[in-house]
């Protein structure tokens, strides 16, 4: 009876909290609605810098959901609505990065490292390439230590 | 060749040692406000005193003008109450209060027992304006400039210190250009 009562007191106490951040905003389609989600999940809480502003239950976020939400039914494009926060909020809202000046080293940097790789890469094939058929991997001299050692070691055996 | 090769590892060690020593001591939750260098955005709000005045940008012309975001919810904006009006009556500053989602009633009582270092205060308490100038956590100072454009924003509480070591140099130098 007890293990019941338990059960029904966690249940309830977690749908509490869930609903600490589920606002009620009724979508025309899910389309609208999964688009709603994708937006909030893309736009970064200024307040807890760590969270998107679907997730947060800080009240700047609650009021920058109503704004995408209110955007989205007077017709405002996903770009239009991002640039709207951007402009307030400045460019810290976004979880991707507009590609500028300023953020052209963070895009870039992947590229730039695989470019960097397939040249080194390639330095080292050119390289051992060249070396190749044409020169001998060991001069006479060193043949002939090689060739000593060898003898040596049967001897012993 | 070789011998560039084995600095290699030194040098990578400096370059990145030089990147995270830069990252040091910076304060990440305070962000740079996104209206620096635009006019402050239009509104049209009630004076927190007389509800029947309403406000707008053009309060913020003719003169330097201090922005302070608060509300009695606010605990840090406690903090910092004394030193808003050590700013107002010492040192004549003109700051404009921007009651950020809060209720007349209490703010007026707040006023009453504190002191009053506003020139005017505008009564936002849905909080448009707050959001349209991109605040995200009161107190938030702003200062602005003669032309009714914003120059710079401190997040958090302002005091002697922070007065010091950065607004005045920044309302000099926005006094100097305007």
């Amino acid at each position: 009876m007890l293990r019941i009562v338990y059960w029904v007191l966690a249940l309830s106490l977690s749908g509490v909290a869930a609903a600490d951040v589920a606002d009620v905003y009724d979508f025309e389609d899910p389309a609208q609605e999964q688009r709603y989600q994708n937006l909030t999940s893309e736009l970064r809480c200024p307040k807890c810098q760590n969270q998107n502003i679907a997730d947060s239950s800080a009240p700047i976020s609650r009021d920058m959901r109503g704004v995408v939400y209110q955007m989205m039914k007077d017709g405002a494009s996903n770009e239009e609505i991002v640039e709207s926060l951007v402009g307030r909020f400045g460019e810290f809202v976004r979880y991707k990065p507009e590609f500028d000046s300023r953020t052209f080293l963070l895009w870039a940097t992947p590229a730039i490292g695989v470019f960097g790789g397939l040249l080194v890469v390639a330095g080292v094939v050119i390289r051992s390439r060249r070396a190749g058929p044409e020169s001998p991997a060991l001069s006479a001299e060193e043949k002939a230590r090689a060739d000593n050692m060898l003898a040596d070691q049967d001897r012993s055996s | 060749m070789k011998r560039f090769l084995l600095f290699l590892p030194l040098l990578i060690a400096i370059v990145v040692g030089v990147v995270l020593y830069a990252g040091i001591g910076k304060d990440t939750t305070k962000l740079e406000s996104a209206l620096v260098g635009k006019p402050v955005p239009e509104f049209s709000l009630r004076d927190l005193h007389n509800p029947d005045v309403t406000l707008d940008q053009s309060l913020f012309r003719g003169r330097v003008t201090l922005l302070n975001v608060w509300a009695t919810w606010c605990p840090a904006c406690r903090d910092e109450h004394d030193d808003l009006m050590w700013l107002a009556e010492e040192k004549g500053v003109n700051i404009i209060g921007l009651n950020y989602k809060d209720n007349r009633e209490d703010a007026l009582v707040w006023l009453d027992r504190l002191g009053d270092p506003y020139r005017k205060i505008i009564y936002d308490p849905r909080g448009t304006l707050g959001f349209d100038l991109g605040v995200y956590g009161a107190p938030e100072t702003f200062v602005i400039d003669a032309g009714g454009v914003v120059r710079y924003r401190h997040v958090g509480v302002l005091n002697e210190a922070v007065w010091e070591q950065t607004l005045l140099a920044v309302i000099n130098d926005v006094q100097g250009n305007g």
